[in-house]
């Protein structure tokens, strides 16, 4: 490991322009605090989970489909704040979810601060196309 | 088996996944299909939409380290984002009404070429010759970071890029996986970037890409929380020590067993959706 920490001083040696390297620290601390915070709400959920329907059969063998509560938006967030524990964990799997869209947001503001009009348009068409999906268009 | 020893098997299996799938840059999500169908008898809508959310965990995962180490082009990614997400959009829409032996067929198919791609050498190509109109226009040239210092690389091809870039998109829709093998096949083949920029844009687009079609898949009813929260949490954990292990790491032989274990899961898939037992 110590021949690759001098030669990895993050974005030092990439040689990008400084603004350019901002926006890689901002988005890289993004997509990781992102994460972190969804393992972070289905590990607990998912840990209450099974200590309840731990011993429970195991099958899925055969699709049914999830029920409303655990396939809509408001159905997941109602069902997470009753601390209906799988839902807990879907709303851990939503927040991951949401971790690239909200990248992508970020990346339109980062563009938008830099006046590069062209990359504002690229990454809001992307969000667009992201928030249609995600809010069940 | 019951819920407790299910989670236990698939959070160690995600967790391999996620460490190769990291390792060779062609995502986790390419063996947590079989992985699911095959050894756990999942329905396949489960395992895509289980395998979506892994696709995810791992490219967010991955992608936080390489975007601060320089390595990825974020206005290529932007612009080929593009052509995923309407391409993922589009896979999503053509999984609910194909019916799922299809689906295992296609899958069988694409797992097979992943397997042959993965397994051919590469070799890094020098980035010369007159840039490309294009590219300059949209300013997409850049450099990375090498032991000697920046390296500046030329963006090439950029329509056929695109191109390539919906197909990946389509695939990931409707089989629930990352499609890193095309994305880089488009970058560092169609577009000339260097390796390590391809596989780690293909990273960071992963999770946009995945990020479209699940969002359809919920509403569809085929994420399962009892099956997401170990694949996703082991995918995760796997796919972070697979990232800091990246630099300097010899991946050839790796990318070998990898493309020999994904070729018998997609056999196994294309017979399974032959012989209509999925």
């Amino acid at each position: 490991m110590a021949t690759h920490t001098d030669t990895a001083p993050t974005a030092v040696g990439s040689g990008h322009a400084p603004a350019e390297e901002r926006m890689e620290q901002l988005v890289g601390n993004l997509l990781r605090i992102g994460v972190l915070i969804a393992a972070a709400v289905a590990f607990l959920g998912g840990i209450a989970f099974l200590a309840h329907y731990g011993l429970a059969r195991a099958d899925y063998a055969t699709f049914r489909g999830e029920p409303t509560a655990l396939s809509t938006l408001g159905g997941i967030v109602r069902g997470a704040l009753a601390l209906h524990w799988p839902a807990v964990v879907q709303l851990g799997i939503v927040l991951l979810i949401a971790t690239p869209v909200a990248r992508v947001l970020l990346t339109v503001v980062a563009f938008a601060v830099r006046k590069d009009w062209m990359y504002v348009l690229v990454s809001a068409v992307v969000f667009a196309l992201l928030v249609y999906s995600l809010l069940g268009g | 088996m019951n819920l407790l020893e299910l989670t236990a098997l698939l959070f160690l299996g995600a967790f391999t996944a996620g460490l190769i799938g990291s390792l060779t840059g062609l995502g986790g999500g390419a063996v947590i299909v079989p992985l699911l169908t095959i050894v756990f008898g999942v329905d396949i809508r489960y395992a895509i939409g289980t395998s979506l959310v892994s696709v995810i965990a791992t490219s967010s995962g991955a992608a936080a380290a390489y975007v601060k180490e320089g390595y990825t082009n974020i206005r290529v990614g932007m612009l080929l984002e593009v052509a995923t997400t309407i391409g993922a959009l589009t896979g999503a829409f053509v999984a609910g009404i194909v019916a799922p032996q299809v689906i295992a067929i296609i899958f069988g198919v694409v797992l097979l070429h992943s397997a042959w791609q993965s397994s051919q050498p590469r070799e890094e190509h020098v980035t010369g010759g007159p840039p490309d109109r294009l590219a300059t226009w949209l300013k997409l040239d850049s450099t990375y970071p090498t032991p000697n210092g920046p390296q500046a690389y030329q963006v090439h091809r950029i329509p056929a890029g695109f191109g390539l870039m919906y197909v990946a998109g389509v695939l990931s829709g409707l089989l629930g996986i990352g499609s890193g093998v095309v994305k880089v096949l488009a970058m560092d083949r169609a577009m000339r970037l260097p390796f390590k920029v391809s596989t780690t844009t293909s990273n960071f687009m992963i999770g946009v890409t995945a990020a479209a079609s699940a969002g359809v898949y919920l509403h569809r009813g085929y994420i399962e929380p009892a099956l997401a929260l170990p694949v996703m949490l082991g995918v995760l954990s796997g796919a972070l020590l697979g990232a800091r292990a990246l630099p300097g790491l010899r991946t050839r032989s790796l990318r070998l067993v990898f493309a020999v274990v994904v070729a018998a899961l997609a056999i196994e898939m294309l017979y399974n959706g032959i012989t209509g037992k999925i």
